[in-house]
């Protein structure tokens, strides 16, 4: 059984802890939906992030030995060269998303000039095409990136959310619900034995009184 | 308006800096610490870390979990899939979950 904290065995605590007990049960049914529709879509937005982690992972890869092989064909000077002044620049731009009361972040993101082309900032002459390649490959990827971003960030804040509202309902559930049941029960049980202890005292004063008067026992 | 920074050794980031992304090239795992809470300070929303870097800077990431911005993403390096990035979804699933039942049905 649960130990109890000392409860003042009166009608007013009574009803209070039966007001109480109400708003309970309803805050526990209620955290539970949470919980489970939560879980729903985190199980959704995860099962999305492993596929593209996976992807991306694969692509990064890919671009990755791209860009070794044009390591080993270029001296690093001419490298480093290329690739000193960026003509490309990205900026994202960043709203959120309430998922049940969980806010999620959604990026959007903008290059700084339309051209496509830009992402190549060197000329053409003395790089070698793997490195052309490597970079295509690594933009071609970059879109996913981004998604990758926004899905795992979702997963982890609703991870942490779904864990905090399990507790919660956990609490409710196994503590607060059970020992407000036995307070409740506790005081009516007090209260039932002093209305028999009040009935029996009045008993006895009425047989003692007529005793007094009457000179009789009633039976 | 939000940046995107890469972080890592040279040889796995410097094709981002084409894309236009932020290249922050690190060589040791204290440096790596450093620059990283110095980028979340700003306005990066988006840092992607190597996976070989973050692996020691586990500490570190995990203090971005529950905050909203910034999102610090791990991804391959050059010297290959440790793992690292698969496995902080797998984290989060057993943080939510309690079990990992995503990633054994393999």
């Amino acid at each position: 059984m649960a130990t109890r904290t000392q409860v003042n065995p009166t009608r007013m605590e009574l009803t209070r802890l039966k007001k109480k007990l109400v708003t309970a049960v309803r805050g526990h049914k209620l955290l539970k939906d949470k919980r489970d529709e939560l879980m729903r879509q985190f199980l959704e937005r995860v099962r999305e992030n492993k596929s593209l982690r996976e992807h991306v992972e694969a692509g990064i890869q890919a671009a990755n030995k791209n860009f070794l092989l044009a390591r080993a064909g270029m001296q690093d000077e001419t490298l480093n060269t290329a690739l000193l002044a960026p003509k490309q620049r990205v900026s994202l731009e960043s709203s959120t998303q309430n998922v049940m009361s969980v806010d999620i972040p959604t990026f959007t993101f903008q290059t700084r000039t339309p051209d496509k082309n830009d992402i190549f900032s060197y000329g053409f002459a003395f790089t070698s095409s793997d490195l052309d390649d490597a970079i295509q490959s690594l933009s071609d990827i970059f879109p996913e990136m981004l998604k990758l971003a926004e899905c795992e960030k979702a997963c982890q804040l609703m991870a942490a959310e779904i864990e905090k509202t399990r507790r919660r309902v956990n609490a409710l559930e196994h503590v607060m619900i059970p020992e407000l049941q036995a307070n409740i029960k506790y005081i009516t049980m007090k209260l039932d034995e002093n209305e028999r202890s009040t009935q029996i005292r009045l008993m006895k004063v009425k047989d003692m009184m007529l005793q007094e008067a009457h000179g009789y026992e009633s039976i | 308006m939000y940046k995107v920074a890469v972080l890592g050794d040279r040889d796995s980031i410097y094709g981002f800096a084409a894309l236009g992304l932020e290249t922050v090239p690190v060589e040791t795992p204290e440096e790596g610490a450093r620059q990283l809470r110095h980028l979340a300070e700003r306005d990066y929303a988006v840092i992607y870390i190597t996976e070989a870097l973050a692996k020691d800077l586990e500490e570190e990431l995990s203090r971005f979990r529950e905050s909203l911005l910034p999102a610090v993403i791990p991804i391959p390096g050059v010297h290959g899939n440790t793992g690292m990035g698969i496995a902080m979804v797998k984290k989060s699933v057993e943080q939510a979950v309690g079990s990992d039942i995503i990633f054994n049905e393999k």
